[in-house]
This record gives C-alpha cells, structure tokens and sequence, in this order.
C-alpha cells in the first residue's frame, strides 16, 4: 500500500496542478469575452461573476474541465450509440480503422524483420529505407492515399488503415529487427549442437526470444495507428471518426466538441497500450520471463 | 507491354546483383552502394509499371513526370518550404526542445517532481497531439505562430522524457568521484551530467525532427495562408494535380531526411565516445 503511495502520489500531485493550471488558463482566456458582453449589456461583472462566466461559455477559447466531461457524459452516455452525435459510433469507426492498419503494420513489420534477419541483401538494401521512410511526413501524405483510393473506389475503412500501417509497422520492423537477434552466439551454438534445422531454431529460440521486444514495439504501434486513423479522417470530409469530430468542430469553432474528441481520443490510446500491456505480461508470465 | 518486362527484369538483375554485393567484401562502398541500387530499382519499377499498365496520372504519376513538375514549379516549393519548415517546422523545434530540455533540468534536482512528472509525459508522447492543431489554430491564427505552436507542443514530451531518462545515466561511481573533487552542482551538471545524458538527448532530439515535420505540415490542414506544404498538398490534391502533390511530398522528405542526418552528424561529433558510435 505504501509502495503503492509512494508511485501514485508525485503523478496525483502534478495532475492537480496541471488542472488548477486549466482551470486557471480558461477564467485568463475566456475572461475577454465575458467582460465584452457585459460591457455591451452596461453591467460590471463582480469577480466571481466574471469566474462563472468564463466556465459556463458556448463557445469558450478553453473550455473549462468540467464542461468537456459533461460533453462527454452527454455524447457518449445520453446518446444511442447509433446516433451520428454519439462519441461513442465516431471512436468505434476510428477504432477499427486503427485495429485493422494496426494489424496490417504488425504482420508487414514481423515478416520483413525475419526477411532482413535472414537476408543478408535484404538487411542491406531495405533497412536504411525502412528508416528513411520514417523521416518522410507520411501524415502529410495522407489526404492523397485517401482521395486517390477514393477515386479508385476503395474507400471507407481501408484507406485510413493503410495510413495506420505506415505508422505502425516501422516500431515493429525495427523491435522484431533486435529481439530477433537477441539470442547470444552461446544459444545459438546450442541449437546448432541440436542439430536444429534453420526453422526449428526460429521457432524454438529466436522467435520467444524476442517476445519482450515485440511487445514494447507493439505499444508504441498502436499508438502511432491511432494517430494515423485519425489524421486519416481530416481530408475525408469530416464525415465520420473522431478525425472528424475534431475539424468539423474547427470549421464551427465549437470548442468543447474538439476538446471532447480529443480526450476520447487520448482515453482510447491509453486503454489500448494498457490493453497491449496486459497481454504482454499474462504472455511472458506464461513463458516464464517474468517472475 | 514492353515497359513491364524492362522493369521487371532490371528489378531481377539489381537484385541479383545485390545479393552478390551483399555476401561479397563489405567495403565502405558496398554499403552505400547496395541501398542506393535498391532505391533506384523501386524508381525504375514504378516508372515501368505506371507506364506498362498506362495507370492514369492522377492516380499515380511516373517518377520522370514528378522530377519534371519538381523542376518548373521550383519558386513556389521554395515559398512552402520557407513558410512551413523554416518559420513553422524549424522555430517550434527549436523552442519546443528547448523549453523540454530545461524543464528537465530543472525537475532532474527534485525526485518527487521526476516520478510525477515521468509517467505522465510517457502516457502524453502516447496521445494523438496532433489533434491539439485546430485549437492552436484557433489561438494563433493562420499564419505560422500556430504551426510552431503545434511543433511545441508535439516535440516538448518526447524530449522531456529523453533529456530526463538521459539525466540519470551517470552511474553512482561517477557522482561520488564527483563530490570527492568537491565539485559543486553545476560543475557536475556540465561536466558529467550532460555529457552522459548527451546519446538520450540526441535520441530525443532525432525522434523530434519527424514529428516536427508532420506538426507544422497538418497544422496547415487547419487553416493557413496560401502558402505552405501543408496548403499545397491539400489543395493540389483538390484539383488532382498528383504530380505537384508528389513534388511536395519529395521536398518533405527530402527536408525530413536533410534534418534527421544534420542531427544524427552532430550527434556522431559530440558523442563520439559513446560504443554506439565506434567500430
């Protein structure tokens, strides 16, 4: 229990800083535009009127905390999850644009891992490309995969997970790249001394050897595919995702819709990492890698 | 028809070649010789099989048409580059890593602030930033002040946390020699504490130039003044100009690639006694 002290109360204590400075940064942002209206309607606000004001604005500059989760409650709780206002259908459609690119990404990344871990030319010719492909703004190019797809006609999810894919399969690529290579000249001997063919030792060694860095890489994919789905999302028209959400609330200024999206969006990455977390743990326990 | 086969069969005879290279001598040449083979054959394929299956330019352009837009349209890149990478990309970089890299300097001394402050940057480099942009946007303005904001933003956790991972790479050993000659705390900042945080910080500071990038560029999706790679590519896009779009994605990448390899030179140069760097 101490332990568990210990760890949670320096985060605690930063996150109630870091909302008071919320708190704190709305009444300063939004203060200009209560005192506006009040001196249009002739009033004087008193400090604490001025307060009230700035948390409870229709289009504030910052939206108070408290606003943003009342939006969320209403969008997601009050709302049938079919309707076009619910939080809850945008995220599933990001989600599972994220899910399949996510999948795309890890499968691409795993198989050119053992293609560059058992390929001499391939490790030569393809790895600096797989890290210069990274340095390109792929979310940049975003808005074209998706108009050209569109003119193909493939549209709706597989454009977004494409974009996903290109995000995530480079942590993996480079994980895989490692964990592969993990197994000491010593481990290595041994299979030899086995005589273990070329795939017994991959299945056997190499491949549990590199669960833990497979792992870390994944948290870092899925993250990024998040990132990719919704970014995906902008140039479509902001019809649907929370990619939407966020510019169709720019183009109407509707603060708190933007604010509310993007809390969702960062509560989605976070359950989906911890999700990944869970999964690595209850697998390398059962591998016994961890004690 | 005769595009296909020529493409097809300079793929085979390049990659042949490769592998001959590969498992041959590893000279210095060999190894910059065999990705750039690599590269040029991607060129050629895509050149032959846009060409040999006639797929329409504003599906996908051939290479050759790219180069030729990149060639006459140079004026207005350099306008975009200029608006999007040096006022938006390169001034949020710089005050983005900046601002981290003091914080965590100034959080390294207090324990508390550091396991408070860890978790909660780690769960922030998670979280889709980008999506801050249209708030920023709203804040300040169209021009590049948002942009650089976004930049900000987006770089300031991913190198906190390096810089602060970086921090604590001095071992025990070390800051005891270091009080045995009486240094006081700056001393030891400046002389063994940076320079052992030196490999993190140049980690944080490579993983920010791409997401520098990508910031000020999506920036522009929401909203900007008529100039700038983010404008342009959506914009072009619009009008199914591909090749003018792929002329400014080259320019991205090319600026991308440019920016990582400046950091990773200045990194060799002032981490040159770290084992990454020596063989």
């Amino acid at each position: 229990m101490t332990k568990l002290w210990h760890n949670a109360a320096p985060v605690l204590t930063i996150l109630a800083l870091l909302m008071a400075l919320w708190y704190g940064a709305a009444v300063a942002l939004n203060a200009a535009w209560a005192k506006d209206k009040a001196a249009r309607a002739d009033t004087l606000l008193t400090f604490s009127e001025l307060v009230s004001d700035t948390m409870s604005q229709e289009k504030p500059l910052l939206p108070a905390p408290h606003q943003v989760v009342k939006e969320i409650y209403k969008t997601t709780v009050l709302k049938k999850v079919t309707s076009k206002r619910s939080l809850i259908w945008h995220g599933w459609i990001t989600l599972s644009a994220t899910l399949l690119g996510f999948a795309f990404g890890t499968t691409l990344g795993i198989l050119l891992a053992v293609g560059i871990v058992y390929s001499r030319a391939m490790d030569m010719s393809v790895m600096p490309w797989v890290i210069t492909s990274q340095t390109i703004p792929i979310l940049a190019v975003a808005p074209m995969i998706i108009v050209v797809l569109n003119a193909v006609g493939v549209s709706g999810l597989l454009p977004k997970a494409i974009i996903s894919m290109y995000l995530s399969f480079f942590p993996v690529v480079v994980g895989m790249v490692k964990g592969l290579r993990a197994p000491d000249q010593m481990q290595l001997d041994q299979m030899r001394t086995w005589n273990a063919s070329k795939s017994t030792s991959f299945w056997k060694l190499r491949l549990p050897r590199s669960m833990p860095y497979l792992f870390a890489s994944l948290k870092i994919g899925i993250a990024a595919s998040l990132v990719g789905a919704i970014v995906g999302e902008l140039p479509t028209g902001a019809v649907a995702g929370l990619g939407a959400r966020l510019l169709a609330g720019s183009y109407y200024g509707q603060t708190i819709q933007i604010w509310s999206a993007l809390i969702c969006a960062a509560i989605l990455a976070a359950s989906l990492v911890a999700i990944i977390g869970m999964i690595e743990k209850v697998t390398l326990r059962k591998m016994g890698m961890l004690p | 028809m005769s595009w296909i086969i020529f493409a097809v069969v300079f793929w085979l005879a390049m990659w042949a070649l490769n592998v001959r290279l590969a498992y041959g001598k590893q000279t210095r040449l060999v190894k910059v010789v065999v990705p750039v083979l690599f590269g040029v054959t991607l060129l050629v394929l895509w050149e032959g099989l846009v060409r040999g299956f006639s797929v329409s330019p504003i599906l996908l352009p051939p290479p050759s048409m790219i180069a030729a837009r990149f060639a006459s349209s140079l004026p207005t890149l350099w306008e975009d580059f200029v608006q999007t990478f040096i006022k938006g990309a390169l001034t949020g970089y710089i005050i983005g890593c900046s601002a981290a890299f003091l914080t965590a300097i100034a959080i390294d001394r207090s324990d508390f602030l550091k396991r408070g402050l860890l978790p909660i940057g780690n769960f922030v480099a998670a979280l889709p930033i980008i999506g801050m942009a249209p708030i920023l946007v709203m804040w300040f303005g169209f021009d590049w002040q948002s942009k650089a904001a976004v930049v900000v933003i987006m770089v300031f956790f991913p190198m906190l946390v390096n810089t602060v991972a970086g921090l604590s790479a001095k071992n025990a050993i070390q800051t005891d020699l270091m009080s045995t000659y009486g240094a006081s705390y700056w001393q030891s900042l400046f002389k063994l504490g940076l320079p052992a945080a030196m490999p993190f910080i140049f980690n944080g500071l490579k993983i920010c130039t791409t997401l520098a990038l990508i910031g000020a560029i999506v920036a522009e999706f929401f909203g900007s003044p008529i100039r700038g790679m983010g404008f342009r590519i959506s914009t072009e896009v619009g009008r199914l100009s591909l090749d003018m779009v792929w002329a400014e994605i080259t320019v991205a990448a090319l600026a991308g690639s440019a920016f990582y390899g400046v950091m990773a030179l200045i990194e060799k140069a002032v981490t040159f006694w770290h084992p990454s760097q020596r063989n």
